[in-house]
């Protein structure tokens, strides 16, 4: 396995705050691996975010992306192999209309025109929002709009896909649809496509091969997510919310029945409670 | 607000629809100057007949453009009389005290009457048949020749297209703060003129500290996509003029000719 992203000895703290957002930080991802960032607000996870691909300069320690480090002289070949997706879908649409704002990226890389059309189509077909070409941002719904977002960014054909809670500001179907998407081209991506997705969701935790918790900006757990949810005394310790699979458990704990350890998805839960009672 | 049709875009697939954003523009532009060439009743018959025909050719209807003139209607007859009163050469027709109206003040407000009337429909064409992008296009497209001489062209387009882009999202965000300081009480459209303007604030300041912040993330999300200034971009957006824009240039040049012809027709000289 070859590391993608290496973060060595990482601090930022903010002009105007008291704490550092980013302590001491040090992690490495590997390519390909779809990772998950949780942790409360203020834990600094979208400050990793954005130290990742230049938007704010690290003040202690190393970031090297691809082998390439982070500084100001390798910018903007790191930001042509990150590709991020913010939360507001409001707030980072640039373009006028869909086809414009999928085009963007390929503008500010001056790709001939000639090859944009196929490149912005191609796109569009992939988040199934070709009908919607000349459709203004104003016309479109929050997850229509975070489609667009996740095209826009596969048309400069990134290595990492970073969704910065993305999913925050959708309602349940848009979140659900654009989970779908993301694994939908990771899978077709594979190897070549590394997703880190920040998130307060713990639906789209449990899709990461791996669910890394920071706090206070400090790296606090890392595992798998069967791991790190099944500790749902730690989780809510972390003012984390804990699966609902999870909160049955405790439950029926409670109530006195002797319930399997270890995590359990939604699905899981269902199949050993109908077990449980059809043994009876 | 629904009475307002400038600025507003009616789509449509008419022949004018169709044309290039820029000829429709420059044309418009051209137009403005050119009424002014009209200086007998010949020559306002010429830009009547060719604005009519510009008009039917959008395929909107003439009651759409009427519509139009209604909000300007004030401004105009405040213009204008204030021309028949300030006109004091020719045959007095009527006078009392100050007042007078004489035959050439008449004459000279059926005038201004008539620019304005033409000069309104003509543009509201342009704004009628043409989406605000493409109008944002077209000037940037104009505009390029200005880079040269170190206008940031591609900036400006770029804040243009934005800012259009922005406008329905900030009205939203206006109607939703509006509804919110209502619904704790505040009271838009009641006292007197100071009262009405202090109750606006609760409503601006959230807005601009919105409209700051929205900047802000919109300014990071750009630059992650790779935003690093004005040159070397290509544009994915391309204008392109075919014969039908040469045939609307045609057809103005020869609108441009004969209303210079129309000078040396016999009739009123004004």
């Amino acid at each position: 396995m070859t590391p993608i992203i290496e973060i060595n000895d990482l601090s930022y703290t903010y002009p105007e705050g008291q704490v550092a957002a980013i302590k001491n930080l040090s992690l490495t991802i590997e390519k390909g691996a779809w990772v998950a960032l949780i942790g409360h607000n203020g834990s600094g996870k979208s400050t990793l975010a954005r130290l990742l691909n230049y938007l704010l300069p690290a003040q202690a320690g190393t970031i090297k992306i691809a082998g390439l480090p982070v500084d100001e002289e390798h910018v903007w070949q790191i930001r042509d192999l990150i590709g991020m997706v913010f939360q507001n879908p409001d707030n980072q649409f640039v373009g006028a209309t869909v086809a414009d704002d999928i085009a963007f990226g390929l503008e500010n890389r001056a790709v001939p025109r000639t090859e944009m059309i196929p490149r912005v189509q191609a796109a569009m077909e992939k988040v199934r929002m070709a009908p919607f070409a000349e459709r203004e941002p104003a016309h479109l719904s929050g997850g229509q709009k975070q489609r667009v977002a996740i095209a826009s960014v596969l048309a400069i054909q990134p290595q990492i896909l970073i969704l910065d809670e993305a999913t925050a500001m959708l309602d349940p179907q848009g979140r659900q649809e654009m989970l779908d998407l993301v694994r939908e081209l990771k899978a077709q991506a594979g190897e070549d496509l590394t997703v880190l997705s920040i998130t307060h969701d713990i639906d789209e935790a449990a899709l990461a091969d791996q669910v890394l918790v920071l706090n206070d900006g400090q790296l606090v757990e890392s595992g798998r997510p069967a791991d790190i949810f099944a500790d749902a005394a730690k989780l809510t310790q972390l003012g984390l919310a804990v699966p609902f699979a999870e909160q049955v458990k405790q439950s029926l704990a409670q109530a006195g029945i002797t319930v399997p350890k270890g995590y359990m998805t939604t699905e899981g839960m269902v199949n050993w409670i109908w077990q449980s009672i059809s043994k009876q | 607000m629904n009475e307002l049709i400038i600025g507003r875009y009616l789509p449509g697939n008419s022949w004018v629809h169709r044309l290039d954003p820029r000829t429709k523009f420059v044309l418009s532009l051209i137009f403005i100057f050119a009424i002014f060439l009209a200086t007998n009743v010949w020559g306002y018959l010429l830009a009547t007949i060719f604005t009519l025909l510009a008009v039917a050719l959008t395929g909107l209807g003439f009651r759409v453009f009427l519509r139009g003139l209604r909000p300007l209607l004030l401004l105009m007859l405040i213009t204008t009389v204030l021309q028949l009163f300030f006109v004091q050469t020719g045959t007095v027709l009527w006078h009392w005290w100050i007042f007078t109206i004489t035959t050439d003040g008449l004459l000279s407000t059926g005038i201004m009457f008539m620019r304005f009337v033409l000069i309104i429909m003509f543009s509201t064409i342009l704004t009628l048949t043409t989406p605000p992008l493409a109008i944002a296009d077209a000037m940037e497209s104009l505009m390029a020749p200005l880079a040269k001489i170190g206008v940031p062209v591609g900036e400006l387009a770029l804040m243009v297209s934005i800012a259009l882009r922005f406008v329905p999202t900030l009205m939203d965000e206006a109607t939703t703060i509006m509804n919110a300081q209502r619904a704790r009480g505040m009271n838009f459209n009641e006292g007197n003129l100071i009262q009405r303007a202090k109750s606006y604030i609760p409503l601006l300041i959230p807005l601009f500290i919105n409209a700051i912040k929205r900047a802000i993330e919109l300014g990071d999300a750009m630059e992650a996509r790779g935003y690093r200034g004005g040159d070397n971009r290509t544009k994915y957006r391309q204008l392109q003029a075919g014969p039908r824009d040469y045939i609307a240039y045609l057809a103005f040049a020869l609108f441009v000719l004969l209303l210079l012809g129309t000078h040396w027709l016999p009739g009123m000289v004004f």
